[in-house]
């Protein structure tokens, strides 16, 4: 499944893209996120795997300045992720 | 097998109640102030058309934004897979589902079991969402049910409405409004721009037939018209739209109860 | 050398005349006065007590620069509020522009220059019109409402940051007879978050500076502080910054 987390607004669109075929729960993304988006849980299929925190998805575009700035901070969720599940729209 | 499911939404609660794979009965209220509270006379409703009380029924799953709150249900499941379920129970071939609300959009890709394979949802902006209509309904002054018939019968053209924020869309309205704009044109404009706001979100998950649309958003047909030529398919509604969430939370409460029984039947 | 700078904003038109770099007087304007920009430049020149032949240069900017008919040439808000931002507070590294129908968040490097900015005038949240239409139900004016949510006692949280949404949550909060400074206090909050997610975007550098109207909002500003982690300077005379900038650029333009 690809879980697309977050919303559109007049200013654009801010999506964080799990997709929990490839994603192994190992919670990395979880650890690394500067704003502790992420958390690991079971989905509705009883599948372990990472999501957005259901608190946080409406405010996505305000607590990630978005992959390409995070980049250059801190070790990012999309290099931590060995599987690369994870994906930005912005 | 009886089983049952509630959806605790924003503006209403359902629950359904499910014998095997038939539909015994539902029930429809509107949301109070205490969600739990909610969730029991939805719950009783459909009891008391089903002729049962709640201890016939096997197993509850609950869903919707008040889920966590239903005291009654042993499981709670999120929207998104209970409207992909639902959606595939009313039609089979369902591969892709938007739901509108009030609050939020839903665009859903599922596979022939009814299982989510992409969604994407946006419950953060009004413009994104069936309040923005209210709102707009409101301004001008037309019952909200008035607004889709209406703006298929233009008048002289489509009026653009280029403002996606709801707030600065009012605005835009009412200078178009003061330029003498005849309103079925503005209805048209306003009607398309929610159009392409939910195409936005439902290419992001992809579109592939068959086509359904639940929420309330089914009843504006200025909506659903835009939004069936630009995704280039027909909608499928089914007969009561807003219990499609509910009726996915009681098959997916048949589904837990099956699995749960399986093992103890092989002791 | 006297020059003039017209910030033509969404609500009010600014002007200010300067002579070197000392401001020798402020006019502001509703923008839907007819002429707003040629009224305030004879007001500003009046107060100065400066006649107009000895203005060397008029620039303009603010959303309606372009219709400032009395402007020799116009200038982006970015760049205004960079440099009127940097003029009222030397130091200042990010320049958040708090408008009443758009905001601006602007990193400058150590010389000045606009190294990254974000810029939000499509989406309500976190610009004036947030904080009027949440007045607006709670019967409280604007300019009241910033010191009044300071006399919070009790933390209440308004979750949604879109104006359609809030106003809802906000009225069923009255209903709820919550404390009108706690719902104050959670509509600051609401429309500090947003202001914060694009202080994110362009990164965290000190020292953080605040212009514009809503600047004045001294509940807007704490919670900024406490959201950023950093103190927030406003100037004296915050919603002009864009009027000083726009005289500032047209000093250097006349000087080549």
């Amino acid at each position: 499944m690809k879980a697309n987390y977050g919303y559109a607004d007049g200013s654009g669109e801010y999506f964080i893209t799990i997709d929990t075929d490839v994603c192994d729960g190992c919670g990395e993304c979880a650890r690394v996120c500067p704003s502790s988006l992420f958390e690991v849980a079971p989905d509705d299929y009883d599948q372990v795997v990472a999501r957005v925190k259901e608190k946080l998805t409406r405010s996505v575009g305000v607590l990630c300045p978005g992959y390409e700035r995070c980049r250059d901070k801190v070790p990012d969720c999309h290099a931590v992720c060995r599987v690369g599940a994870i994906s930005h729209s912005w | 097998m009886i089983t049952a499911g509630v959806d605790v939404g924003s503006l209403s609660g359902k629950a359904v109640v499910l014998d095997d794979n038939r539909l015994v009965s539902w029930g429809l209220v509107p949301t109070g102030p205490d969600s739990a509270e909610t969730a029991k006379e939805a719950m009783d409703i459909a009891l008391q058309k089903g002729n049962l009380s709640l201890d016939r029924i096997e197993f509850v799953v609950s869903t919707g934004y008040g889920r966590v709150v239903v005291p009654f249900a042993q499981r709670n499941v999120t929207e998104i897979s209970c409207h992909a379920k639902g959606a595939n129970y009313f039609f089979p071939g369902a591969r892709t589902i938007l739901d509108m609300g009030g609050q939020d959009c839903k665009a859903i890709r599922c596979d022939a079991n009814g299982k989510v394979v992409n969604f994407a949802m946006n419950d953060k902006c009004a413009a994104g969402a069936g309040r923005s209509m209210e709102v707009m309904a409101d301004l001008l002054q037309i019952p909200l049910d008035e607004i889709g018939p209406r703006s298929l019968q233009l008048d002289q053209g489509e009026v653009a409405v280029s403002s996606t924020c709801t707030v600065f869309a009012k605005s835009e309205v009412l200078a178009h409004v003061r330029q003498g704009a005849p309103t079925n044109d503005i209805l048209a404009g306003l009607c398309a721009a929610l159009a392409s706001r939910v195409y936005g979100l439902l290419r992001r998950v992809g579109i592939e037939p068959e086509f359904v649309i639940s929420g309330g958003i089914g009843k504006n047909v200025g909506v659903v018209t835009r939004v069936e030529q630009k995704v280039g398919l027909e909608a499928n509604i089914c007969f009561e739209p807003q219990i499609v969430g509910a009726v996915g939370a009681a098959i997916f409460a048949r589904d837990t109860l099956v699995k749960q029984k399986k093992p103890a039947a092989a002791r | 050398m006297v020059t003039i700078g017209v910030d033509a904003g969404s609500l009010t038109t600014k002007v200010v005349v300067l002579e070197g770099t000392a401001v020798l007087s402020r006019s502001s304007l509703h923008s839907s006065t007819r002429d707003a920009g040629g009224k305030g430049i004879e007001e500003a020149l009046r107060s100065a007590g400066i006649g107009r032949e000895r203005v060397k240069e008029i620039v303009a900017t603010g959303i309606g620069r372009n219709e400032v008919a009395q402007a020799t040439s116009a200038a982006t808000e970015i760049v205004c509020d960079a440099r009127g931002g940097r003029f009222l507070a030397p130091s200042a590294a990010t320049i958040m522009d708090i408008g009443a129908e758009s905001s601006r968040v602007i990193k400058c490097d150590q010389a000045g220059r606009v190294a990254d900015f974000v810029l939000n005038d499509k989406c309500a949240a976190g610009t004036g019109v947030f904080l009027e239409a949440m007045g607006k139900a709670l019967r409280v004016p604007v300019s009241e409402m910033g010191s009044l949510s300071l006399k919070s006692t009790q933390e209440v949280n308004i979750t949604a940051m879109c104006v359609v949404f809030a106003e809802s949550e906000v009225v069923s909060q009255i209903h709820r007879r919550v404390a009108k400074e706690d719902i104050l206090n959670g509509i600051h909050k609401s429309i500090a978050t947003r202001l914060y997610g694009m202080v994110n975007r362009v990164g965290i550098v000190k020292n953080v500076v605040a212009v514009g109207g809503l600047a004045r909002n001294a509940g807007v500003v704490r919670w900024l502080e406490e959201l950023i982690g950093a103190e927030v300077f406003v100037p004296e005379f915050p919603e002009y910054a864009g009027a000083v900038g726009a005289a500032l650029i047209a000093a250097d333009r006349s000087q080549s």
